[in-house]
């Protein structure tokens, strides 16, 4: 058959229709969650956290996080005028019993929550030897722990010490932003149990997502801007000393 | 052309057979889900997703529970989930009857976000338990879902 203008002008529409339906991919446990309409991020508001620890332990209890490891840590700043460039960090058990009451009366103090920043540019997924760690279409970092060898080099290129190796299956383990919970429509776990609406999980393909006013209006962070990983954590009311 | 050109054909079958091998013993190692969605397993995305949830979430606290959402509405604690005081609880959502979420000891839960601490932002309700209550329960006098203390008691519901 020759191939025609008339042809072409037809086929190339249909084409494109399908192509897109080639890209758009669904997980099978939810059927309805489309891959490439979102583009997953956090809020991280640092003017309302109080250190309670809920997000922790609501970590723990969704992901079953083995005790003494943690997918989600809150640590406490205590930084002084006169040692500003080396700022006391602690976090005990990973705030999971939140803070002890604080004796400190100088400096400045604050809590700074941490998790995975699931980069853009991620350097952990770049080190995996066997693609058993990934971006997914719609903007999660994702181990697959049945690939994964356990070979940790990906914990040491994590900038942020987000990945630790799990002591049971002996493979690399990281926070997935609930994948299993943000799929079915729900907010992760962290967001779920924060008492003062610190941490928000956010839909940067979503035009809806609140997260598009807040980013217009504040100036916001995220950790490590001078290692270009395009971390998706974004901090407000971030203080120069964090790291 | 080739003076011995027997050598190069035995040695282009042995790279062939190498080939052929190489071929079927990748189709049959890797995945077939594999480059799905880029350098990875993509059934993985699926495994990861099928992963059954552990906390409810609040919605779903409130289907049954709307009574307590309604008090909870009249207070600072409106923007406090359930689940980030009484646990995860979406076994207790699958099957009401028979698991109940356990007790909470206000001692602990409470001193856990009031408890005075110089890191906490300023605007935020602290106080020093031990000078506070002195080992009195903090639900005693606070009742947790409605935590402001009215003036004049028994008059819930009527005050804003």
């Amino acid at each position: 058959m020759k191939i025609t203008r008339r042809h072409l002008l037809v086929l190339m529409p249909a084409a494109a229709v399908a192509w897109k339906f080639v890209l758009a991919g669904t997980p099978e446990a939810s059927p309805n969650y489309q891959l490439t309409e979102h583009w997953w991020a956090m809020l991280m508001d640092l003017t309302k956290c109080i250190g309670c620890g809920s997000c922790v332990r609501a970590c723990a209890q969704e992901n079953d996080v083995p005790d003494g490891y943690y997918r989600t840590w809150v640590e406490r700043y205590h930084v002084t005028d006169w040692k500003i460039e080396r700022p006391q960090v602690e976090s005990p058990d990973g705030a999971k019993q939140g803070f002890p009451a604080n004796e400190l009366s100088d400096g400045k103090n604050f809590f700074v929550p941490k998790l995975c920043n699931h980069c853009a540019d991620s350097p952990c997924t770049q080190v995996c030897p066997v693609g058993a760690t990934f971006i997914s279409p719609d903007g999660v970092v994702l181990v697959d722990k049945n690939y994964c060898l356990g070979c940790r080099y990906c914990v040491q290129a994590c900038p942020y010490g987000c990945r630790f190796i799990n002591p049971k299956t002996m493979t690399a383990e990281k926070c997935t932003l609930c994948y299993h919970r943000i799929t079915k429509g729900l907010t992760t776990a962290c967001c779920e149990a924060c008492p003062t609406g610190t941490r928000q999980l956010a839909d940067l393909k979503n035009p809806k997502d609140p997260i598009h006013e807040f980013l217009k209006t504040h100036s916001v962070q995220i950790l490590k801007p001078h290692m270009a990983t395009g971390a998706k954590v974004f901090y407000n009311g971030m203080d120069g000393s964090v790291r | 052309m080739f003076k011995d050109i027997e050598h190069l054909i035995r040695l282009a079958v042995v790279m062939l057979i190498a080939l052929i091998v190489f071929i079927v013993v990748r189709a049959h190692v890797v995945p077939r889900s594999f480059g799905q969605y880029g350098h990875y397993r993509g059934a993985a995305l699926g495994e990861i997703a099928s992963r059954p949830v552990a906390l409810a979430g609040h919605e779903a606290c409130e289907t049954c529970h709307s009574d307590v959402a309604d008090l909870k509405k009249q207070g600072k604690h409106v923007v406090v989930a359930c689940e980030a005081c009484h646990g995860a609880a979406a076994n207790h959502a699958d099957d009401p009857g028979s698991i109940k979420p356990a007790k909470l000891d206000t001692a602990i839960l409470c001193a856990r976000c009031h408890e005075a601490n110089s890191a906490k932002p300023r605007g935020f309700p602290q106080v020093v338990t031990a000078d506070h209550a002195n080992g009195v329960a903090c639900d005693t006098c606070h009742q947790p879902h409605r935590p402001k203390i009215d003036l004049q008691p028994e008059t819930k519901g009527t005050k804003k």
